[in-house]
């Protein structure tokens, strides 16, 4: 009767994997929460003036054509690069392995003073676009290479020996596979330009979340600013619905008799001067230009200043606060991970989903219904990193879920019921199956985690506690006066921290293929 | 070798979670700093620059013996914040980079007077009429242009010229932030609505728009742009540092009573819900005493000194030689100004 005991499981592991989600959940309805009452507050009237207007059109159109060219790019980039490193005969393959994720170590805005620093031509729409792909193509990269080195080559023999061409069978049989790393990826990708601030400030392309920015830095009126968030919240929704539909139920774990052969590498032949040249560019473009940067201001900036203390303090803490939020945001989103890869329902889907509002609203709203909360009903939390971590959490919370969700994809359901016929209890097999199976899913949504908190601006300079100085926050104070080179050590021990989260990314999933 | 890898994950995860408690339990111990409020300490919100609030901060503890807990910011940023927080504010003082932060937090009835000794140190153009808070530094309206472009031989004698059809394409800003709103306020203040108006949709066609006064300096020197609207001091420090970003400009201040003349005053406030407001009466006293405003002439912020009669720093021009227009503080804040920036797209 393995079918009853089956379903008998589901039933009561539903509803604990429900409560057990439900925190990940509830916080992110906090600055939801907090903008649809807004929204009501400034009433439709107000409302429509304030979207009503040419600008709210400009802002519309950037926006949109940014996301989606951004995320067509990183897709497109993501894919080649992964490929090009994963399944060709490619020289120095292992060391653009790394290369190619190290972006992810340079802040997106540190790459966009960088560019802007060298010329003025990156202003507006292309160069928009050239830097966030740049900053953000690692998001897809990652988890496609990933997934390219865990699938199963047996498979594209069968199409190769049926008749299919090389291109066809990338098309028909891998990148199917990959569909489930490629959209969360790009899925990543979208959410955090709804949201992004920081690369774009530079840049003379106004996009919804500059000119929400714009309100408060201008307007006496937050709540108008808040009710422009309403947009993103939309617009959000639109993504993860096209993400739910293009992803669709596929079950992609292999089980089978045998060990899994190491796929053997494309032979580039003539083509490997220009695939060589595209590799080595990218990586140029996207860590030799920030870097370059970087170090002219260290060497020429004329206020350059190592101040020690400061620098050892400042990057203390940001370690220490990347790390906290990384292994909370790891912790609360297991459970939703879970009850999405292995319990599918509807209400588990749609729990999971409503954990993504919070990270493409921008920081400066998911700060302020921080504040608004617990300065009335959690006072002593105010101010506290009690307080600054959950807002990590609610902003990163996706990027823990994503990467678990995507290594319980790939790790077969029929291994926990295997398990349980062997007389395992629910503990012992999260323990000893389920959770090793997760591991490198949940090291790498710990590391994205991670990277994203270190570069955190306006959260942090709302809600930590007060004379809490990150390496953002003093970067922050001193560019706001151009003076890039004081603020250019802060910039580098960013990059600094973030390189070894970056490599453990880039090994991660490594051993599916040994 | 997957054994090796999870352990090495699950090694990582057991740090990270021991971290967590650890900083959990510091939390704890850390929080009485922010909770209880001890005699000998205040809490200031800091939206001015922070290395010279440092240095203003620093003189007033060596002089007091009370401790200044700094929190930074940007103007409208922390004022909305402080509007959150209300009544239960951990704030004693606000200080700000322009005055329309210190109005929107004055219109929320978050301020206290500032007391008779403040009120005496301040001449009264620098102050609101009702004295809920003061300004202790300013900063002028200047153009900024590039000395081998064509604005050079012909620059704007108002700053209302700049929306005129010969400036389309040749000039910079930074509208958004709360330096510009400032100006306009002041156009708005001295021509009335429908020439401001009339003069923000202009700039709207005219202008390049950039984030922040330092850009669009860097922008003309650059000679992206002939010229551009920004704060005397973004230039000055500049040019006392490397000059690397203004080598090739030079600054044109706009003619007597003119809007474009306008100088925008950084203000101090008492937060009415501070627990420790006689401490928070002595900072801005500093600040706008004569200790404090020296500290403010012989730093590098090289913003102007405004009260107690002390001069500004030997490489400004005397602020009375600029000619400012007479603009009521608290005239600068009106709704107002924002729906017109709006109106006109630059919001």
């Amino acid at each position: 009767m393995p079918r009853a005991g089956r379903r008998l499981r589901a039933a009561r592991g539903g509803a604990g994997g429900i409560a057990l989600a439900l925190p990940a959940v509830l916080l992110t309805l906090i600055p939801l929460g907090f903008v649809l009452q807004f929204t009501v507050d400034v009433g439709p009237a107000e409302l429509y003036r304030l979207l009503d207007r040419p600008r709210t059109g400009e802002l519309l159109s950037n926006t949109i054509r940014l996301t989606a060219s951004a995320m067509a790019a990183s897709a497109v980039i993501g894919v080649g690069a992964a490929w090009a490193v994963e399944r060709t005969s490619l020289p120095g393959r292992r060391t653009f392995t790394v290369l190619l994720a190290a972006p992810l170590a340079v802040p997106a805005f540190v790459n966009s003073y960088g560019w802007s620093s060298l010329t003025s031509s990156v202003e507006g729409f292309g160069g928009a676009l050239l830097i966030v792909t740049l900053s953000y193509y690692p998001l897809v990269y990652l988890p496609v290479a990933a997934a390219l080195r865990g699938l199963d080559p047996a498979l594209e023999d069968s199409a190769r020996a049926l008749g299919l061409g090389p291109m066809a069978t990338f098309r028909r049989v891998v990148l199917p596979q990959l569909r489930p790393a490629l959209l969360g990826g790009s899925l990543l990708v979208g959410l955090h330009l709804l949201a992004e601030f920081g690369a774009l400030a530079n840049l003379r392309f106004p996009t919804f979340t500059t000119a929400i920015y714009d309100q408060y830095q201008s307007t006496f009126n937050g709540p108008q600013a808040s009710a422009l968030a309403s947009v993103l919240v939309l617009g959000c929704l639109v993504l993860l619905m096209a993400d739910l539909r293009l992803r669709g139920p596929r079950q992609l774990a292999r089980v089978g008799s045998g060990a899994q052969r190491t796929a053997s590498p494309v032979r580039l032949g003539a083509t490997t001067l220009p695939v060589l040249a595209a590799v080595t560019g990218l990586v140029v473009l996207a860590l030799g230009v920030p870097l370059g940067s970087l170090t002219r201001w260290l060497i020429a900036g004329s206020s350059t200043a190592f101040p020690l203390g400061d620098l050892v303090s400042t990057a203390g803490t940001s370690l220490l606060l990347a790390a906290l939020a990384a292994a909370v945001t790891s912790l609360l989103a297991l459970p939703v991970a879970w009850l999405v890869g292995r319990r599918r329902s509807i209400l588990g889907t749609v729990l999971e989903r409503a954990t993504y509002i919070g990270s493409a609203l921008p920081g400066i709203v998911v700060a302020l219904a921080l504040i608004a909360i617990t300065v009335r009903h959690a006072r002593p939390l105010y101010q506290t990193t009690t307080m600054l971590v959950t807002a990590y959490v609610i902003l990163y919370v996706p990027r823990a879920l994503i990467s678990q969700r995507a290594a319980l994809a790939q790790a077969p359901p029929l291994l926990d019921d295997v398990a349980a016929s062997l007389g395992a209890g629910p503990l012992t097999r999260l323990r000893r199956v389920t959770l090793p199976l997760m591991a490198p899913g949940v090291g790498a949504g710990a590391a994205l985690v991670f990277l994203a908190v270190v570069t955190e601006l306006t959260s942090t300079l709302l809600l930590a506690p007060t004379g809490t100085r990150t390496l953002a926050t003093a970067f922050w104070s001193q560019t706001g006066d151009l003076n890039y080179g004081a603020a250019a050590p802060y910039a580098a021990l960013m990059v600094l921290l973030s390189l070894p989260a970056t490599l453990l990314l880039t090994g991660v999933g490594r051993h599916r293929a040994r | 070798m997957p054994r090796l890898s999870r352990t090495t994950c699950l090694a990582a995860a057991t740090v990270a979670a021991a971290l967590t408690v650890a900083a959990c339990g510091s939390d704890d111990g850390g929080s009485s700093g922010t909770g209880s409020p001890s005699a000998q300490s205040v809490t200031l919100y800091n939206a001015q620059h922070e290395d010279l609030l440092k240095e203003m901060t620093d003189a007033f503890t060596k002089e007091t013996g009370i401790k200044v807990n700094m929190r930074n910011g940007d103007d409208l940023e922390m004022a909305n914040q402080l509007v959150q927080e209300g009544d239960r504010s951990p704030a004693d003082v606000f200080v700000t980079e322009n005055s329309p932060a210190m109005t929107l937090v004055d219109n929320a009835k978050l301020f206290t007077p500032v007391s008779p000794t403040t009120v005496g140190q301040v001449p009264a153009r620098y102050r609101p009429a009702d004295n809920e808070w003061v300004g202790f530094a300013a900063r002028q309206t200047v153009f900024v242009y590039n000395t081998g472009k064509p604005a050079a031989k012909g620059l704007p004698t108002s700053i209302m010229d700049l929306a005129d059809p010969r400036w389309k394409g040749r000039f910079g800003y930074s509208p958004t932030g709360a330096d510009f709103q400032a100006i306009v306020s002041a156009v708005l203040a001295l021509k009335g609505p429908a020439a401001t108006k009339a003069w923000l949709t202009g700039l709207k066609r005219n202008a390049v728009a950039y984030q922040g006064n330092s850009k669009v300096m860097s922008a003309v020197n650059k000679g992206d742009i002939e010229g551009g609207v920004i704060y005397h001091y973004s230039w000055f420090q500049d040019q006392a540092e490397s000059g690397a970003d203004s080598k090739n400009t030079k600054l044109h201040f706009f003619g007597a009573g003119d809007p474009g003349a306008f100088t925008s005053v950084s203000g101090a406030g008492v937060l009415k819900s501070s627990k420790r407001a006689e401490a928070a009466q002595r900072l801005v006293a500093f600040l706008t005493g004569k200790r404090g405003q020296q500290v403010l002439a012989d730093s590098t912020a090289l913003e102007y000194t405004i009260a107690s009669g002390v001069p500004a720093n030997d490489a400004l021009p005397p602020l009375a030689t600029l000619k400012a227009p007479v603009v009521d503080p608290d005239e600068l804040n009106n709704r107002q100004v924002v729906t017109l920036m709006q109106d006109a797209g630059i919001l």
